[in-house]
């Protein structure tokens, strides 16, 4: 499934921003939101995981729903694995697009990576 | 002996609520009392950065703070071009102490503001804003707007404190009293809660405001019947609720800054609010993340003359977003090290920049383990600012608040580091 990806803050995001090592903080910014729909339509089930592929990058979250999602829009909170997907390209005024990024979405047996090794992945 | 200490800020969001209680027992806070879960999260503490580390082989090692000091201190005198980024979470006196440390050693200074907030500090440069303190929108405000923000999860009492569930002088009847507007993609908490929800497609806010710009300069008839997706119709409702009101606040997020159209979305609302003030009272503030991301804008653009992103390589400062930025310098490798002091660009920023950073030399100051110190070279603990040390912080609405000190610890805080590293590359100049 085509989608937009957006990435934003949200509660326990930001509960766990000072301390990111935590399973809390982990835990919600390896997820990705979906509209009910679109939940439905890939076949989601509870513990599920998506292949996220953008022209960035790519990487596994955890599948969740977010009623407020309009179809064809999945939501990561800011942090580690959004950043996966965006580019660098400011556009000359120091900001990336860190909304409103084309993403391929597809479900997965992969694993979500532990944050180590996220980070660390290809080096 | 149980202490209780009452008016404390919060150091966490732009909000710096100064309302909060806490109750300390043995030097140890056991109690918060006012903060929301945000605030309570930080203030009530979790784990710590123990000691100073170097990275041997690899690992990262123990050390003391004086070889830190010294270590840090070579990095960044063997460096061409160091980039100092963060400050968004620590006082203006570190970030003063800071700015003497990029001009003694040619460095870039940035702040977090670029990713965030950047886009909209370079709007208002190019159109000015008509502004207001918080205390005016609380007391005066009777509709509120919120676009591309969501209160409810990033500044959870900013509704209540501030803005559309406060009370004031000439609000005494809060929410009640008030129309509330959100503008965003998806249906938010803040949305849910709002008398009326415009919702836009991705990347269009730019489209939108135009429109509404139209509508408010009575050029309705030259709209089309469909803009980005929303009707005419619902638009021209729109208009009229903003003209309607008597004092309309909007606060604006990163849904504006982070999108297509980056600044120039936040200079068109700029300009709405200036055309709505032809009609009734408008004002317009940017919802601040860090709780002194605004001051860090402050004491660069009072020292430098710019507001981030600043360049002391050439002796003097030089600005210019897109080449002196952040991201800019990582993604050309045009720094070769970096101070990353009070924030964690391994999590915020794209993965080609996290990528070049985990190239160079890294120096962490932080109170708080993050991904970023997954590539650090010398790592730094630090106190916690207006828990552990003292200073002064700027307010989402650019009120300077002074922050106090609430427990006793042995950690240094930031403006007693950056000083050490500060002594230490002028003694290693000097026995060159
Ligand atoms: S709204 Fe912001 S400043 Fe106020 S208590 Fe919550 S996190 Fe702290």
């Amino acid at each position: 499934m085509k989608a937009v990806m957006i990435s934003g803050r949200t509660l326990a995001q930001g509960a766990g921003c000072e301390d990111k090592m935590s399973p809390l903080y982990i835990n919600e910014v390896s997820c990705c939101y979906l509209s009910e729909e679109d939940y439905r339509a890939l076949g989601l089930s509870d513990g599920m995981n998506l292949l996220l592929t953008s022209p960035h990058g790519s990487a596994v979250l955890r599948a969740g729903v977010d009623r407020g999602l309009p179809q064809g829009m999945v939501f990561i909170p800011m942090g580690p694995w959004a950043n996966m997907l965006t580019g660098t390209d400011t556009k000359g005024c120091g900001m990336p697009g860190f909304k409103g990024v084309e993403v391929e979405v597809t479900p997965t047996d992969e694993k979500v990576l532990d944050i180590r090794e996220l980070m660390l992945r290809g080096r | 002996m149980r202490l209780q200490i009452e008016d404390v800020l919060c150091t966490f969001c732009g909000c710096l609520c100064d309302d909060i209680k806490v109750e300390v027992d043995e030097g140890r806070i056991e109690k918060v009392r006012g903060a929301c879960r945000l605030g309570s999260s930080k203030i009530m503490g979790h784990n710590r950065i123990k000691s100073p580390m170097i990275r041997v082989n690899g690992e990262l090692k123990e050390i003391s703070y004086e070889e830190a000091y010294r270590r840090a201190a070579e990095i960044l005198i063997n460096a061409r071009h160091p980039l100092l980024y963060g400050w968004a979470s620590t006082t203006c006196e570190a970030l003063k102490k800071g700015i003497l440390l990029a001009e003694e050693i040619g460095g870039v200074v940035d702040t977090t503001a670029t990713v965030c907030h950047g886009p909209s500090i370079i709007g208002i440069e190019e159109k000015g804003a008509v502004g207001s303190t918080l205390g005016q929108i609380k007391n005066r405000a009777d509709l509120i707007v919120f676009w591309g923000c969501n209160p409810s999860e990033a500044h959870p009492r900013h509704t209540l404190r501030y803005s559309s569930n406060a009370c004031g002088r000439f609000t005494p009847d809060g929410r009640k009293g008030r129309k509330v507007l959100v503008v965003d993609v998806r249906e938010t908490r803040t949305a849910r809660n709002a008398d009326r929800f415009l919702r836009i497609q991705p990347g269009t806010d730019y489209e939108i405001i135009s429109a509404l710009r139209m509508i408010i300069g009575g050029k309705a008839d030259s709209l089309p019947e469909d803009v980005a997706g929303v009707s005419k119709k619902e638009l021209i409702e729109i208009a009229e609720m903003m003209k309607s009101a008597k004092f309309g606040a909007i606060f604006f997020g990163l849904g504006l800054t982070h999108s297509r159209g980056r600044y120039k979305n936040v200079d068109n609302a700029l300009s709405l609010v200036s055309e709505l003030n032809s009609h009734t009272k408008f004002v317009i503030m940017a919802m601040r993340g860090h709780y002194n991301v605004t001051g860090a804008g402050q004491v660069l653009a009072w020292s430098s003359g710019y507001p981030m992103a600043v360049d002391y390589a050439r002796g003097a400062p030089y600005y210019n977003p897109g080449e002196t930025s952040c991201c800019d310098l990582l993604s050309r490798r045009d720094v070769d090290a970096a101070l990353i002091i009070a924030s964690d660009p391994a999590s915020n920023l794209p993965r080609g920049c996290v990528e070049a950073l985990a190239e160079m030399p890294v120096i962490q100051i932080d109170p708080f383990e993050n991904p970023t110190t997954l590539f650090a070279d010398v790592v730094i603990p630090s106190a916690i600012a207006g828990i552990e040390v003292e200073g002064t912080a700027y307010r989402m609405d650019g009120l300077s608040l002074r922050l106090r000190k609430l427990v006793d610890v042995e950690y240094p805080g930031d403006v007693e580091i950056l000083q050490a590293i500060l002594d230490n590359v002028r003694r290693l100049r000097d026995d060159n």
